[in-house]
């Protein structure tokens, strides 16, 4: 063992699977003094790689769980540490077999080989089960079980010898110290063990179950509660034995009693999602020295594992004979979203977390936040549903992520609708509106920490007005209304009042605020005064890191208005690359304004009657803040008036302060009611309305794995200034046209093979052939559905999707593919399907 | 008064921890004002008595009669109370062995007495208070003992037996209790010697190898080692998976779980499936080239070494130690 | 054949055991618990003595209504009748607990008839007292020998076998017979799925008991000052051979 070093690069902390790749993958780019601890031993410290089951189903209907669980299976496939006995998820409802033909549409999206088998077709694979009891069965065959703990073990050899990296086991880290630099930024400085204190750049996290306690040290957090999977060992049974091997029989999935059985040598292990949610504190998991087992392999508590195992008995009549040989609650970390946390911390500079993470992605991962750290950003994929960032303060307190993960774990194998909605924690964050909305009957859906209407129970009448129904499949319907149809319609016919309090706002100031604010954006900021821009911020590879508004409030204020989903990354960002030198302050005023939008035909109408300003495009022209005081039943109310639109129409938004707000709805309610007015939902702004128009979304068309030429964002001309990714942006522009194009695409026959009339979700849907073929550009990216929705004003169920450049011409016949059957389409646009020269919204 | 010492001895041959018993017990009869007593109980017993009074022993009390053939824990135990009473000692004390305890809880049995087993120091007092060990020494307790006659053991090597500097008188005093034929039911009816039948699961010593044996022939060293120990050859799932040792030779959760008096665990980095099958070993040597492995943070000790180096070594010593 | 075998509730501990604060009981706060090692062996025994001799097998435990667990664990292993002792404290000292057993085995002996043999583990892997089973025996006036490695049931008489250097000593003694189990007599067969979901039906008695505290009073609990869990480094390579058969004869595994 080499002597305790007082000095390195970087330290990463935790040896299990994450770290021990992370510093693999540091070595790999090229970094040194590379220092990993772990309070344990080798190869197994102790953490939750010990006692994972070890088993990767590639299939998953999160892009980015995916690609990385793709990319690990890869890497653990390249160090010959993994084997492929497949796997099957089977089903014992229709419900369940539903939700295989939509894992047979993402097995399609990924690329990945996979096979629906009727029950007998199971039992040939898996002779002791019994068909009797399932459906039928979903196959992968590249389902694969990999050796962790030889995983980390072989990444750590490669950073000792390639890059001189040093493992201290059984070396406990007692705190994490930090300074206070320029600009009062808080950045890690040392991290001090039971074996001498290490001065360090940066820190990385990688802790699994214990990661929050240790980003506390430091002032940060990272939000997960560790939380008890149960696993028992089950054996001997003599058909695994006479395999000889490992594995080998296919892992299966019992996902209706949330339950697996993979084989283990001479027994099986069956392991459990179908229990209560038990949650620990950190302080409440013991030492290697007090653990039985081990730290993360807590006391076995049998009664909270009967029903599985007599569900399992029930699949598998062996089992019932086979004696309980060990039997654990093993420690795992949920998040308030069930996504990993990644990335640099918010609170401390240099801090990075890598945690969160399952065996199953752990060499991907531990790969994003390598690049990260060299790069600025991963480049292997775009991570921003893993990054850290993305959490309010409000999704950080022990209260919220206890909710969540109690709420959250039996959805592990659950199906999980893409819209569906959180039942605890609700109403974080509310507008100022919230209680008339209420009173209105609004179905409010949470965006993050912020409760948003998706449409109101009040405007229940225009499904009469506009003869509309509902979808025939309830999976379609689930988490919809036809009112939101209904509203569409009305918003194209008079005009709807669309609460937007959940905008993210913040003000840069000071003299340096412009040249920063033009660092960050791709288009120009330095505009006249009460113009505004919209514009992508590029990472330093030139793809999408965000997509939004900057307003040139004053000579040096710039305001930026962001969406809820991204406020918490777009903040952070702009807070990273902020100077140091006092030019610039950073305020956050998403709770000191609050935003109506009004849009409509009448919508100038409406607004006309509480105003005698000239509403005109000449007195407030397409794309200008104006300040102007409203009449609001007498109060007089000083707004800005951005006109602007999101969903196609003539029409504002309408900025005042957060306390102003009521007597502003009030007031438009009141005089828009001859009007039409009618409170409008998220339905329509944030998909029907968008969508007829082509609008991109960030985290949806828009990521960090394509430009702004292929989002079809790219201006004509390149300002001259610099910005971050300016330079991958040039090029790209250099080599001409884009390789992918995003389309809009038209369903152009929605039955599906049932004779039913189906409603694609969006989540990933692949684009096919006319042949059923994928469709992958040059770069390797298959087309998918990034969002989906029907278009009233269109009567079409409309698509978005990156098509290669050959298929991105208007007219080419295509399919796509939803829960396992085919639908014809055909390429709309490149654009807006509705109003393409934008008559309504700019008159 | 008098503290009474139990000394063991098997067929006139006295047992080390029985001079354990005397050197804590003489000490505790001075600070409690007592004489320090000894006793020996059945054949061949008076063959056993040569020590005692240089380790403290005023008076050895000799205890015979037809039914003391061997061994017998409710015979020994009412030989030990009626000499109890017939000497009026308040306290009466052994090593904490297996005979030890058994027979100081026979007279406690009989006394309707409280007993404190395993005690490491001891107080006396009107009340006695002592510190006792728990949990085979993981944990100590501290305790009280309030009775008319004081019935406790001395925890095995708590003290190291060493004579006084002034050695006592050590007279033999014969003592026949009076027992009935029934005192004779647990008496040893017979010795044997057990050598097949040591099994994996119930052998005292096991020596384990994992994937750092690196081959079937590398088990040759574990066997030697086993062989000069009276014990039996383990190993891990590796092992068995590599096809080097058969799989009933396997400890671990799904193989075989052992709990020998020591394990010693060669080439085993510790995967908790094999911990799981060697967690009841009362003691576990690791050896391995690996100082962080998680056997050796496990092991209550550990050689750091190549194990191909290492277990000859210690097979070469035993044989050279027993000359 | 009737069997009883008497079994304790004990914490499952790591190398480290922590105690609580106030010093009186083992902190358990993250610990599972089992049956104490020597009567998870008896259990197995009386087990595998009457499936050979067409037996029944009651299991007796003096302990926290949680000890249910215990008694249900046995039942999965192959154990007919439950019966627990409940009390409110954390354990109770050795004669109040052998005082308190006893009045439970005469009544069901006097519901049922006399037990042929009554196991107990040879100590407690907690309090290691090393006296109850003997104290039961002499109360219902039965012979009784700690230490059985091995059990033998024929004609009316138990051959026992108890380990020593380098042997056994055998015992032939009249049932019935009370016997404190060493762990090693057998291997403990674990309990399979059906039998686990089984022993969640079994009844479970409940015999209320009281007895008197005896002379002996916990005072506290504490770690020794040496920390036990730390590996003790024996050497490096070969040289540390020396220290190592120091080491096995002081375990007296050198005989």
């Amino acid at each position: 063992m080499s002597e305790f070093p007082n000095r390195a690069n970087v330290v990463v902390i935790g040896a299990g699977i994450v770290g021990s790749c992370l510093v693999g993958h540091l070595a790999r780019l090229g970094w040194t003094d590379i220092v990993l601890v772990d309070k344990g031993p080798l190869p197994n410290p102790g953490g939750s790689t010990g006692h994972a089951s070890n088993f990767i189903f590639p299939v998953d209907h999160n892009k980015e769980m995916a690609l990385l669980g793709e990319q690990s299976a890869n890497q653990f496939r390249d160090m010959d540490l993994s084997v492929d006995p497949g796997g099957i998820e089977v089903a014992r409802s229709e419900e369940r077999m539903e939700e295989l033909r939509r894992r047979m549409t993402s097995a399609k999206a990924w690329g990945i080989e996979a096979y629906l088998l009727s029950p007998a077709g199971v039992r040939d694979l898996v002779p002791f089960i019994n068909d009797d009891v399932i459906l039928g069965g979903f196959y992968c065959p590249t389902v694969s079980v990999v050796d962790s703990l030889e995983t980390g073990t072989t990444m750590r050899r490669e950073a000792i010898e390639t890059a001189g990296c040093q493992v201290f086991a059984n070396t406990e880290v007692l705190d994490i110290e930090t300074v206070e630099g320029d600009g009062g930024v808080t950045a890690v400085s040392a991290v001090v063990t039971d074996k001498g204190t290490i001065s360090t750049e940066y820190v990385v996290i990688a802790c699994g179950v214990w990661s929050n306690r240790l980003a506390n040290m430091a002032g940060a957090t990272i939000p997960l509660v560790p939380t008890v999977h149960q696993m028992a060992d089950v054996g001997p049974i003599d058909i695994l034995a006479e395999t000889n091997n490992e594995i080998g029989y296919p892992v299966v999935r019992d996902m209706d009693s949330f339950c697996y059985e993979r084989q283990s040598a001479g027994s099986m292990e069956v392991g459990s999602y179908g229990h209560r949610a038990i949650l620990h504190h950190p302080d409440e998991i013991p030492s290697n020295e007090e653990a039985a087992l081990s730290p993360t392999e807590m006391p076995f508590t049998p009664d909270d594992f009967d029903e599985q195992m007599e569900q399992a008995i029930e699949l598998m009549d062996m089992l019932g004979e086979a004696e309980i040989r060990y039997a654990i609650n093993g420690l795992l970390s949920l998040t308030p979203d069930g996504m990993p946390c990644l990335g640099e911390t918010t609170e401390v500079r240099n801090l990075w977390s890598a945690a969160a993470v399952w065996v199953k992605e752990g060499p991907g991962m531990a790969q994003v936040v390598a690049e990260w750290m060299t790069y600025g950003y991963p480049r292997v994929i775009d991570a921003h549903g893993a990054d850290i960032s993305r959490f309010y303060d409000g999704e950080r307190s022990d209260e919220h992520i206890w909710s969540r993960a109690d709420e959250s774990f039996i959805k592990t194998y659950g199906i999980v609708h893409p819209q569906e909605q959180w039942g605890g924690r609700r109403n974080i964050e509310v507008g100022p509106y919230f209680s008339r909305q209420q009173d209105l009957d609004a179905m409010f859906f949470q965006a993050r920490t912020w409760e948003r209407p998706q449409w109101f129970g009040s405007n229940a009448d225009l499904v009469e007005r506009y003869g509309l129904e509902e979808r025939p499949v309830e999976w379609d319907n689930r988490w919809w209304s036809p009112i939101t149809v209904g509203e569409h319609l009305n918003l194209r016919e008079n005009c709807g009042l669309v609460d937007l309090s959940a905008f993210q706002v913040y003000e840069l100031e000071g003299p340096g605020a412009v040249a920063f604010a033009d660092r960050l954006a791709v288009n120009k900021v330095d505009v006249a005064v009460g113009r505004s821009i919209y514009t992508p911020w590029l990472t330093a590879d030139g793809g999408f890191h965000s997509d939004l508004t900057m307003m040139r409030m004053g000579v040096d204020r710039v305001r930026i208005v962001t969406g809820v989903f991204d406020g918490g990354r777009d903040e952070f960002w702009v807070r990273k690359h902020m100077p140091t030198d006092g030019s610039v302050t950073f305020h956050n005023i998403t709770k000191q304004v609050t935003t109506l939008g009004l849009w409509g035909p009448n919508a100038p109408a409406v607004l006309g009657q509480l105003t005698d300003q000239d509403l005109s495009q000449n007195g407030s022209s397409y794309g200008s803040i104006v300040p102007i005081q409203l009449d609001c039943g007498g109060n007089r109310i000083d707004v800005s008036l951005f006109r602007i639109s999101y969903v196609g129409d003539t029409g504002w938004e309408v900025y005042t302060d957060w306390d102003n707000g009521p007597a502003l709805w009030d007031a438009v309610m009141a005089v828009g009611a001859d009007l039409g007015i009618r409170p409008t939902g998220g339905g329509v702004y944030g998909s029907s309305g968008r969508l007829e128009k082509g609008y991109r979304l960030m985290g949806a068309e828009l990521e960090s794995e394509y430009n702004p030429l292929e989002a079809g964002l790219a201006r004509p001309k390149v300002k001259a200034a610099d910005f971050i990714g300016k330079e991958a942006y040039l090029a790209a522009r250099e080599k001409g046209e884009p390789e992918a194009l995003m389309t809009v695409l038209t369903v152009e026959d929605q039955t599906d093979s049932h004779g039913r009339r189906r409603f694609m979700q969006g989540g990933n849907e692949p684009i096919l052939t006319p042949d059923g073929n994928r469709i992958v550009d040059s770069h390797g990216r298959a087309s998918r559905v990034t969002s989906a929705g029907f278009g009233p004003s269109v009567g079409k169920h409309l698509l978005m999707a990156y098509l290669p450049r050959e298929l991105a011409i208007p007219g080419t016949d295509l399919q796509v593919m939803y829960m396992n059957d085919l639908f014809p389409v055909t390429v709309a646009a490149t654009g807006a399907v509705f109003d393409a020269d934008d008559t309504r919204m700019k008159s | 008064m008098t503290l009474l010492i139990l000394c063991d001895h098997d067929r006139g041959t006295l047992a080390e921890a029985s001079l354990e018993a005397l050197t804590f017990g003489r000490d505790l009869a001075q600070r409690a004002g007592l004489s320090c007593e000894a006793v020996l109980i059945g054949e061949d017993a008076e063959s056993a008595a040569g020590p005692l009074a240089a380790h403290g022993a005023v008076q050895v009390h000799l205890a015979s009669h037809v039914l003391l053939t061997d061994y017998g824990p409710e015979a020994w135990g009412e030989t030990l109370t009626q000499l109890t009473r017939s000497t009026g000692a308040t306290a009466v004390m052994a090593c904490g062995t297996d005979r030890g305890n058994e027979v100081i809880a026979h007279v406690a049995a009989r006394l309707d007495e409280p007993f404190v087993a395993n005690c490491t120091n001891i107080t006396p007092g009107d009340t006695w208070t002592m510190t006792r060990v728990q949990w085979g020494g993981s944990l100590l307790e501290d305790a009280t003992l309030d009775a008319g006659h004081r019935l406790v053991t001395v925890a095995h090597h708590a003290v190291e037996a060493t004579p006084t500097e002034t050695p006592a008188d050590g007279a033999l005093v014969q003592f026949t209790p009076d027992l009935v034929a029934e005192a004779a039911r647990t008496v040893v009816k017979d010795r044997v010697v057990l050598t097949q039948g040591i099994t994996l699961a119930t052998s005292p010593v096991v020596v384990g190898g994992g994937r750092g044996v690196g081959s079937e022939d590398g088990f040759a060293q574990l066997e030697d080692l086993a062989g000069a120990l009276g014990g039996v050859v383990g190993c891990s799932r590796a092992v068995t998976n590599n096809g080097w040792r058969p799989h009933s030779d396997q400890v671990g959760q799904t193989g075989t779980r052992i709990a020998p008096d020591i394990y010693i665990a060669a080439g085993i980095s510790g995967a908790i499936q094999h911990w799981v099958g060697a967690m009841a070993a009362k003691n576990i040597l690791a050896v391995n080239t690996d100082g962080e492995a998680n056997m050796v943070a496990k092991a209550g000790y550990a050689v750091i070494g190549d194990l191909h180096k290492v277990l000859p070594a210690i097979t070469e010593e035993i044989v050279l130690r027993r000359g | 054949m009737r069997i009883l075998v008497c079994v304790k509730r004990v914490p499952a501990p790591g190398s480290r055991i922590n105690v609580t604060p106030d010093g009186h009981a083992v902190d358990t706060a993250h610990l599972g618990f089992t049956t104490s090692p020597h009567e998870e062996c008896a259990v197995e025994e009386a087990v595998q003595i009457a499936e050979e001799h067409d037996g029944e097998v009651t299991v007796l435990t003096l302990g926290p209504p949680e000890a249910e667990e215990q008694l249900r664990y046995a039942a999965s292993v192959g154990a007919h009748n439950l019966v627990l002792i409940p009390i409110s404290e954390v354990d109770w000292d050795p004669q109040r607990t052998a005082s308190a057993l006893t009045t439970a085995i005469i009544d069901l002996e006097s519901a049922d008839g006399p037990f042929d043999l009554i196991l107990f583990g040879n100590e407690s892997a907690d309090a290691g007292g090393f006296q109850v089973g003997i104290r039961v025996a002499y109360a219902l006036g039965r012979p009784v020998v700690n230490g059985i490695k091995g059990i033998d049931v024929a004609n009316g008489t138990a051959s026992a076998r108890r380990e020593i250097d380098g042997g056994f000593e055998v015992y032939v003694v009249p049932v019935p017979a009370v016997m404190g189990i060493k762990e090693g007599i057998n291997l403990p067969r674990y309990p399979t799925m059906k039998g686990r979901l089984a022993s969640k039906k079994a009844e479970v008695h409940s015999a209320v008991v009281e007895a008197a505290a005896g002379g002996q009073a916990r005072v506290r609990l504490h770690r020794p000052v040496e920390q036990v869990s730390e590996t003790v480094i024996l050497g490096n390579g070969p040289e540390a051979a020396s220290a190592v058969v120091d080491l096995l004869e002081e375990l007296g595994v050198l005989s």
